[in-house]
């Protein structure tokens, strides 16, 4: 029996496959692995209209979905859909020595523009101006912009995540001139350190038009199915915001799918330390599990060779996945010995057109799937369309895929001992049964759809800041009743309270005050508590105060 | 030495390894000087021993808080402006730089300089790391004057202190450089040819650069970067003990930007259970208690590190809940003598324990 409060909706669209998955509170009801299509929302529609179907209930019964979507990481690997981007960054004279984009890649450098306008303004550290905000460059620069057709807007200003007035001003001063513009604030998406949050506020700022058409087209396939229920997108720390945020807030999202891939596979097998490959089309991404959580990596972290201080897990990518190309000359495929120089693996990919261009599927390029299924490791496709392969060149190509998964292991292990490796994903046949550095390798039931468990088991995160006043308080209590502020607002959000964290602190001293006080920015982040119905419209809430 | 794209990549991370965690993160000056490279420029690295005696070398770097060094960026006028000055008092032309510390962004602030003013740099430094204060520099201990020494900020403002107690010249570059909003460009200590061969620590540049590599090279082949990383400082012969003091998670920061300077306290938490590192810093790691018991002092290095990537975190980078590595290793022996421990031992940080070598503390110097 279904309950109608806790049945969700999981989806998770990928650049090879589209997967969803129905859930009544921790089971899988029904699932779907279909392919992604040139139409987003046709692609989407078509998986939960089959979940739907599978599990018998109306959509009606639904109370919530979840979409964790690769669409933005896509846009910024392969540079596509980026609209170009003004920039206006108050802080001159300082930071003239390293203007926008310094050290960006030159083709992403290049999609953006150069449509940078340094302008006098910006915070000193203790509250002064840098210069006065110049306000006639702001207008000029609007208007600039509005004349080449630019559109997205990212303004930055020197310690903004202190004091962002002056960014506020010069929005309402391009608003002005230019009401279609669509504006990055920076200091709404990224804390101190210029460069970084800069070059956030860019990518966002690029991203702005794909991620109104993304929101969009996901809403109108939810329209299509009659679904009411609220459509959220997964973050990159796990937790969820509404279509409208991550319209406005693209970036946010980069990196959600490793992050729901670990989740779900560690929701999958229950365990909290382990090694997790997710297989997909075209690269496996090796993460760590460390308590449950993916491993995050301390240092700044490069979106698409662009740095950010986003919190992201630490991941590796290696170019094999189900539709990965064998390379190896075709006189070769019945030889009693395969030489290493004659065989190459990846890193390309045939991508979704899997089932076109594969050999199972009736095509003439050899992917890694195809021989998956010649060693019996998988049974799909028509597998009498197999070109005959000696054991030599099966064993070849058996071996190389062995050793890219053994040294992306050793990469991301820390500890000396094995560990234990979840296989997920589509392409999770691929990784063998003995490894070395694994002292097991588990294939959990729905491995193929993990992503989509993962976005459909989203977290619940809560956020406050404030200024606290050490004089009055003591630090160590003031933090401490503030902790247990932003856990409680977590639980009543819908987490489960034991598993609340406290996963930021940011405490910035405000020298510019009298006495001892500081701006405190604070996120706890919990898993959903079993049949957290409420969950979602408060939990949301809470993120949502904090953009 | 030809300084190539990587070259100065091993340099960064072998300059923010010795910041112990402080002069700023070399990211930055890595790109200004990526910037001087594209433009043509080329550094060229000479040795002490070919300073002719006469000769000008101008000691420079950045004073000032590195968390304020992260949103204050220069305007890139800053350098030339301060050592042009410089030549102006002195009525004399530079003939080369050197970083006045080989920590953090400051051990390449001076690439990009000697870029812009078509002069070499000198493979040294005048403290083998990172210190807060000017005076902690092995110039003044030596007993050279830090005189004349200029400050220039972003806003093309140009300060000129004349002063023959170098204390002093601290204290009053230390508040110009809070009047010009907490982070400046200073040129001090400038040495004849003689003087930088007889008390610059020699190599640093060159050093760096091979902790950098070595660590590189490491990754590369798949093995551990920190035993990469201990080894290449034991095989320096300047930094002859290193090692791992704690494993462990941030659980507090508590970091001020006061007076000029970022000053604060971090507590990790051993992910193992045992117990709780402190570490405190002013700019720089100064001092770490394991469990309540001293493991590494100033001079000694002490950096936070990512304990995967066994990346370097400067003071103005850390974060609640990295998971990091805190990693020690001896100063050069030059800052371990009696009369520099007076500038740079932990007295001088105000500190009541006397300065006891991390090789003892941790038991390094019985194997």
């Amino acid at each position: 029996m279904i309950g109608a409060c806790s049945v969700r909706v999981g989806v998770d669209v990928g650049g090879t496959n589209t997967d969803a998955v129905l859930m009544d509170g921790r089971e899988v009801v029904a699932w779907t692995k279909a392919q992604t299509t040139a139409d987003v929302s046709g692609g989407v529609a078509s998986a939960i209209r089959t979940v739907l179907e599978d599990a018998g209930i109306a959509p009606g019964a639904i109370s919530s979905v979840m979409i964790g979507t690769t669409h933005f990481t896509n846009a910024l690997v392969e540079r596509k859909h980026l609209s170009p981007v003004g920039i206006l960054r108050l802080a001159s004279p300082s930071g003239e020595a390293l203007p926008p984009k310094t050290g960006w890649p030159a083709g992403l450098s290049g999609s953006i523009g150069d449509h940078v306008f340094l302008l006098g303004g910006g915070y000193e550290v203790d509250g002064r101006e840098i210069a006065p905000l110049d306000e006639a460059g702001v207008r000029e620069a609007a208007h600039t912009l509005r004349n080449a057709g630019i559109f997205a807007i990212a303004i930055i200003s020197a310690f903004a995540p202190v004091n962002n007035a002056m960014e506020m001003r010069a929005a309402e001063i391009v608003k002005e001139e230019f009401p279609d513009a669509v504006l990055t604030l920076s200091s709404a998406i990224g804390r101190i350190g210029l460069i970084e949050r800069e070059n956030a506020a860019i990518l966002n700022a690029a991203l702005s038009d794909l991620a109104v058409r993304i929101a969009a087209s996901f809403e109108e396939a939810l329209r299509g199915l009659g679904i009411e229920a609220p459509l959220y997108i997964s973050q990159n720390d796990g937790t969820l915001i509404s279509a409208a945020q991550a319209a406005a807030y693209p970036v946010m999202t980069i990196g959600s799918g490793p992050t729901n891939s670990m989740r779900g596979a560690a929701f999958l097998t229950g365990l909290t330390d382990a090694i997790v490959m997710d297989v997909g089309g075209t690269t496996t991404d090796i993460g760590v599990l460390a308590n449950g959580f993916p491993r995050e990596s301390s240092v700044a972290v490069d979106i698409g060779g662009v740095r950010t201080n986003f919190r992201m897990p630490d991941i590796l990518a290696i170019g094999l996945g189900g539709g990965t190309r064998i390379h190896l000359d075709e006189a070769l495929y019945e030889a009693e010995a395969i030489d290493d120089a004659a065989l190459r693996i990846g890193p390309d990919s045939v991508g979704f057109r899997i089932v076109e261009d594969a050999r199972l599927f009736g095509g003439d390029t050899l992917t890694a799937s195809d021989v998956g299924v010649a060693l019996g490791l998988a049974r799909f496709g028509a597998p009498e369309k197999l070109p005959a392969l000696s054991d030599a060149a099966l064993s070849a190509i058996a071996s190389r895929i062995r050793d890219m998964l053994e040294e992306g292991i050793d990469r991301m292990k820390t500890a000396r001992l094995d560990a234990t490796v979840l296989a997920v994903g589509g392409g999770a046949f691929l990784v063998p049964d003995i490894l070395k550095g694994a002292a097991q390798v588990i294939r959990p039931p729905h491995a193929p759809i993990a992503n989509a468990v993962g976005a459909a088991i989203a977290q619940v995160g809560a956020q406050i800041e404030k200024v606290l006043d050490y004089d009055a308080t003591p630090r160590a209590e003031a933090l401490d009743a503030m902790k247990a502020d932003v856990a409680a607002q977590a639980v009543a959000a819908g987490g489960d309270a034991a598993t609340v964290q406290i996963v930021e602190v940011e405490e910035i001293f405000l020298s510019y005050l009298p006495g001892r006080a500081a701006q405190v920015r604070m996120k706890a982040v919990a898993d959903l508590a079993e049949g957290g119905d409420r969950v979602h419209a408060d939990a949301v809430a809470g993120v949502a105060h904090a953009l | 030495m030809r300084f190539d794209a990587t070259a100065l990549l091993d340099l960064a991370y072998g300059a923010a390894f010795l910041g112990s965690g402080g002069g700023g993160d070399p990211y930055y000056g890595r790109l200004l000087c990526e910037a001087e490279l594209a433009r043509d420029k080329s550094i060229e690295l000479i040795q002490l021993g070919e300073l002719p005696d006469g000769a000008l070398v101008a000691p420079c770097g950045w004073i000032g808080a590195p968390t304020v060094s992260v949103e204050k960026l220069p305007s890139g006028r800053e350098t030339v402006a301060g050592l042009r000055r410089l030549e102006e008092v002195m009525g004399r032309r530079i003939d080369a730089v050197l970083p006045v510390e080989i920590g953090g962004g400051n051990g390449l602030a001076p690439l990009a300089a000697a870029m812009q003013l078509g002069v070499p740099v000198v493979d040294a430094d005048g403290m083998g790391r990172a210190f807060p204060e000017s005076q902690m520099a092995i110039f003044n201990i030596r007993g050279l004057s830090a005189c004349p020494s200029v400050l220039t900020d972003a806003n093309g403002t140009v300060t000129v202190i004349e002063n023959s107690d170098n204390l002093a010249h601290e204290r009053i570059a230390r508040g110009v450089s809070v009047a010009m909003g907490g982070i400046a460009h200073m040129v001090e200590y400038p040495l004849s040819g003689r003087e930088a061969r007889a008390h610059a620590i020699g190599g640093s540049i060159s050093t760096a650069v091979a902790i950098g590599r070595a660590v590189r090279e490491a990754r590369a082949a798949g093995e551990d970067p920190f035993e990469a990383l201990f080894a290449a400082l034991r095989a320096t012969g300047i930094y002859r003990y290193a090692g791992s003091l704690f494993d462990g998670k941030i659980t507090d920061l508590e970091r001020e930007t006061r007076a000029g300077f970022s000053i604060g306290r971090l507590t990790i938490d051993g992910l193992h259970g045992e117990g709780e590192m402190e570490l405190l810093f002013q700019n720089e790691n100064l001092l770490a208690r394991r469990a309540g018991t001293i493991c590494a002092m100033v001079p000694d290095i002490i950096t936070v590190m990512d304990r995967e990537t066994a990346d370097t975190i400067t003071t103005e980078r850390l974060k609640y809940g990295q998971r990091v590595k805190i990693v020690g290793a001896s100063a050069p022996n030059i800052l371990r003598e009696r009369r520099a421990l007076d500038f740079v031992g932990p007295e001088a940080f105000g500190f009541d324990d006397p300065y006891r070598p991390i090789e003892a503390l941790n038991g390094w110097d019985r194997h």
